[in-house]
């Protein structure tokens, strides 16, 4: 049993132990942010490393806590995301008085999402949930002399608790109609009763305001914008992939016996996501509303891929995350830089961008590409096989709305790379020196992005996993 | 022979490109890289003969596959045709005819020659590939290349035509999209569904889904290749385009369109090209009145010669829609000759430009008297242009008129009459521009001070010429080449006009 334990909860017991060493580092030491970063990014490499080390499946107190190979896959992702983020504000956090505080909020955070993973029961779930979302809120109000960050903060946490309100009513609901909060019980009472139908509606909407589904969005673009940008970057690929994964997972197993309802609706989200996130994202000039904005329109999409089937869409959802946070990274590693070391964060700042730092434009253009789905890189085969996984069903009208506001999408991340290389500037940001972490993070996403495509081996290893779901 | 080395050698290259210094160690690397192409795709025709020759009937020869993505039958698989080796081969003239006349790019060299380097590995793996993933994956390979290089290197309203340019061939290919996941899910290959361009071939598409999927795939690549409402592109990318950018442009990335609607839209969906043929006859027949009635009106070369590319490649389409074996050839054939004249018309052009720093026609004139050389080029691609027998314009055109006329209800025939009428439009303005800027009196005193041809692009103009004249003077090996694969595709559609 302690065995099983030790094994099964490897992964959140590593960070809890990170955790725990980063406290008796804060009390007993009196480090320079240098030290204390070089430490803390040492932790978390071995983080990573030590989540794929012994995969392991099976289920603790009584189905409360599960995992498997594919959920193991999720956190490792996760684990890698947050090291790259944790590279890339380097130049932020260096000067930053609240570093390892910094530091012990985003791995409770990550902790929350490993718990929510691992759920077997909503209440765990919900636990995981909150855990995950409460201390984002504090994270968000990081950049402690500015009025924004603050505002970013009181936006979030309101929507939060407005939104895990929803969750929680709907989750009351189901109980009261099935008598049990475990997902396997649950499965067999869900009969398509208004009253379920109601609950799911309530779950659903939940679940949009997390990961910014549109009608559920209006929070999304202050708070990334108010937030610094290294907790921009952490909410809009580590936290929104963690709900993503859980909620692909949710829908498949848990409210399967609704597929015929929730197919409406995902369609009619889907396609509302992609088209609203898409024409806002046209009209912005401060670099990380415009990725606010891309990013609700790149959860369309993932969408229309849950909207398939399993197992071709929970592969097509974890894949394209996984490319979705080394493209959104390094386009917001880019942008961490350059806000660390000028301040500035406008598109129109981006102007002949190329002219003084051609490196680093190109890993910008080679991410927006990515973005965008432009091969050879990897986002060409995350949006295809999502819309792959989407088609499944034969409904193509939401494949062409889904194809045509790719190209949408293509004049918006075009007009950053027109910025970066064509428009003419008297002053553009100067030459910037970057740190050797930030440029690892960068170096990273970049093999990620051409690898993670061109390499099919990590889509079939992601796709066998999620055959077993 | 391995057909990979047409997608790594153009890779590799691309790739030391980069990490060059300066200009001459660049334009040394692409012109090498480039001159490999041309010998890789001679090699290749030789290969083809000799297989051809040693009894292999195969459709596709040197066929290679790579399992890609498993659990979804997706396969990197490529082989070629004659149609496609034709096809390889106007690329790697082009590329290497691009690539001499960008001899002196001063600004940003090595991105300009990567990206160069880049579309023209799009180019080649998009003529070889067999199987429909694959091959949409070298079509957008191609295509973000081209929205750089117009909006970096290019003129005039240069980034508006870059993103219009760039948008207009996204919509295509999400057209083009949505139309091979359509083919993709109506597909049954032993249970599973499939890309595979052959596999599908020889199964049969239901009716209904190829009447519904057909125009997203013919009208996607018919964007590319300037089919009639869809266009206004063309003038706009092209006249802002530097000069090799044009003539890849207008040379390699219109033919990729015109390859698509035959190989992917006609060839998977025979029954449906059957029953929209007479839309496709009644666009491309717009097309190419439109295009020489609105070049009349032109004033700048290079929109005179975008306009005309739009009439021309009309022609490409009228072929593919006629649906005959001689018509088809045709197609293919005028997809070679327009490629490689449309790369000489704009490589003149700009010459031309380069030296006088003007495209209008009405500012220039007496050209043949200071630069000879640029000026004979310039009449030799105008006279093909207008379909002067002895070069390629004239074979490739004729053969899709026989091949139209093979075609005997009324609307076939009118517009095959049409079409042919159109011809006189085009020596009206060719013969035009022509005298205009060519002949007669020098009209400014500095053109006197003005050098001929440089040897980079006295090479390149050979090299295009010489094609040209090889076409049309020689035209029985193109349509030996090309003739196995357009039956193929008549025998698909199970209508062969001739046999009847």
């Amino acid at each position: 049993m302690l065995n099983d334990f030790f094994i099964l909860m490897k992964q959140e017991l590593v960070l809890l132990a990170i955790l725990f060493i980063l406290l008796i580092i804060k009390v007993g030491n009196d480090w320079s942010n240098e030290r204390l970063l070089n430490v803390i990014n040492a932790l978390l490499l071995i983080n990573v490393v030590a989540g794929f080390i012994m995969p392991a499946e099976g289920a603790l107190f009584g189905d409360m806590f599960k995992t498997n190979g594919l959920i193991t896959l999720e956190k490792n992702i996760l684990n890698v995301g947050t090291l790259i983020i944790s590279l890339q504000s380097y130049s932020w956090l260096k000067n930053h008085k609240h570093l390892s505080e910094f530091y012990m909020l985003m791995l409770s955070t990550l902790l929350g999402m490993f718990y929510m993973l691992s759920s077997g029961n909503l209440l765990m779930f919900y636990l995981g949930l909150e855990l995950s979302s409460i201390p984002l809120a504090a994270m968000a109000n990081f950049d402690l002399e500015k009025r924004k960050s603050s505002e970013a903060a009181i936006k979030f946490i309101l929507s939060s608790a407005f939104s895990s309100g929803l969750l929680l009513f709907g989750v009351s609901l189901l109980y009261g109609t099935t008598g049990t909060l475990s997902f396997t019980e649950i499965t067999p009472h869900l009969t398509n009763a208004p009253l379920q139908i109601f609950a799911f509606v309530l779950i659903l909407a939940g679940f949009s305001f997390k990961i910014s589904v549109v009608p559920f969005h209006f929070w999304t673009a202050d708070v990334y914008e108010g937030s610094p940008v290294a907790v921009t970057s952490y909410l809009s690929v580590i936290s929104k992939g963690a709900v993503l994964f859980v909620f692909v997972s949710i829908l498949y197993t848990v409210f399967k016996p609704l597929a015929d309802v929730w197919y409406n609706m995902l369609f009619l989200l889907s396609v509302l996501t992609i088209v609203i996130g898409n024409l806002f994202a046209i009209r912005q000039d401060n670099f990380k509303r415009f990725l606010a904005f891309s990013s609700i329109a790149q959860v369309g999409f993932i969408l229309v891929g849950i909207s398939g089937s399993s197992p071709l869409g929970t592969a097509s959802v974890i894949y394209f995350v996984l490319i979705y946070i080394f493209s959104n990274l390094g386009a917001f590693g880019v942008v961490s830089i350059v806000s660390a070391l000028t301040g500035k964060e406008n598109i129109s700042d981006y102007k002949a961008f190329y002219k003084t730092n051609p490196l680093l434009s190109w890993v910008l253009t080679i991410a927006l590409f990515s973005l965008a789905g432009v091969p050879p890189t990897a986002g060409f085969f995350g949006k295809f096989f999502l819309l792959i996984a989407g088609a499944e069903q034969g409904n193509y009208v939401l494949i062409s709305i889904a194809a045509l506001n790719m190209v949408i999408s293509f004049y918006y991340y075009l007009r950053i790379v027109k910025s970066i290389f064509m428009d003419p500037n008297e002053q553009p940001i100067e030459k910037l020196t970057v740190p050797w972490m930030p440029k690892l993070a960068l170096f990273l996403c970049l093999a990620g992005i051409v690898v993670i495509g061109l390499w099919s081996t990590i889509y079939e290893y992601i796709y066998s996993l999620s055959i077993g779901l | 022979m391995n057909l990979n080395l047409l997608i790594l050698i153009p890779f590799i290259t691309a790739l030391v490109v980069l990490f060059c210094n300066g200009l001459k160690q660049v334009r040394t690397v692409a012109l090498l890289g480039s001159g490999l192409q041309l010998i890789l795709a001679f090699w290749l025709l030789y290969c083809f003969y000799e297989e051809r020759s040693a009894g292999n009937v195969s459709q596709m020869v040197f066929e290679y596959t790579y399992q890609w993505f498993a659990p979804l039958h997706i396969n990197f698989h490529i082989g070629v045709d004659g149609i496609s080796i034709a096809m390889i081969l106007l690329t790697a003239f082009v590329v290497i005819a691009g690539v001499l006349v960008s001899w002196s790019m001063d600004t940003l060299n090595k991105e300009f020659f990567f990206l160069l380097l880049f579309l023209s590995m799009g180019a080649y793996g998009f003529f070889m590939s067999l199987d429909l993933f694959t091959l949409f994956f070298f079509l957008e390979v191609a295509v973000i290349p081209k929205f750089l290089l117009i909006g970096i290197w290019g003129s005039g309203k240069k980034e508006y035509s870059a993103m219009k340019l760039a948008l207009m061939l996204m919509g295509g290919s999400a057209l083009v999209f949505v139309g091979l996941i359509g083919l993709y899910f109506n597909t049954n290959i032993d249970g599973f569904h499939s890309f595979d361009l052959l596999q599908i071939s020889k199964m049969k598409i239901p009716l209904d889904a190829q009447m519904l999927f057909f125009p997203f795939a013919f009208i996607g690549f018919g964007i590319f290749t300037a089919l009639f409402p869809f266009h206004t592109w063309v003038p706009d990318g092209h006249s802002s385009a530097p000069t090799a950018a044009s003539m890849f442009l207008a040379g390699i990335s219109m033919k990729l369109g015109g390859y698509g609607c035959l190989r992917v839209a006609t060839y998977l969906m025979p029954d449906a090209a059957h029953a929209y043929s007479e839309i496709i006859i009644l666009l491309s027949t717009i097309a190419i009145i439109y295009g020489a009635f609105a070049t009349l009106m032109q004033t700048d070369l290079k929109y005179i010669n975008a306009y005309s590319s739009i009439s021309h490649c009309g022609f490409v389409l009228l072929g593919i829609g006629m649906l005959t074996q001689t018509s088809i050839t045709g197609a293919v054939m005028q997809m070679v000759s327009h490629g490689l004249m449309t790369a000489l018309f704009f490589a003149a052009i700009g010459m031309i430009y380069s030296r006088t720093h003007t495209r209008m026609v009405a500012h220039l004139g007496g050209l043949l008297k200071v630069m000879p050389f640029i000026s004979s080029v310039f009449i030799i691609v105008g006279l093909c242009s207008l379909g002067l027998p002895g070069f390629s314009g004239f074979v490739a055109e004729m053969t899709i008129f026989i091949g139209s006329w093979q075609n005997p209800e009324t609307l076939y025939r009118i517009a095959t009459i049409l079409a042919c009428a159109s011809i006189v439009v085009t020596a009206v303005y060719i013969l035009r521009a022509t005298g205009k800027a060519v002949l007669g009196p020098i009209t400014d005193a500095h053109f006197n001070t003005l050098g001929d041809a440089l040897w980079n692009e006295k090479l390149a103009a050979i090299l295009l010429v010489g094609g040209i004249v090889a076409i049309g003077i020689l035209p029985f090996w193109l349509n030996d080449l090309i003739t196995p694969g357009s039956q193929q595709i008549i025998l698909q559609t199970g209508q062969n006009i001739l046999l009847k």
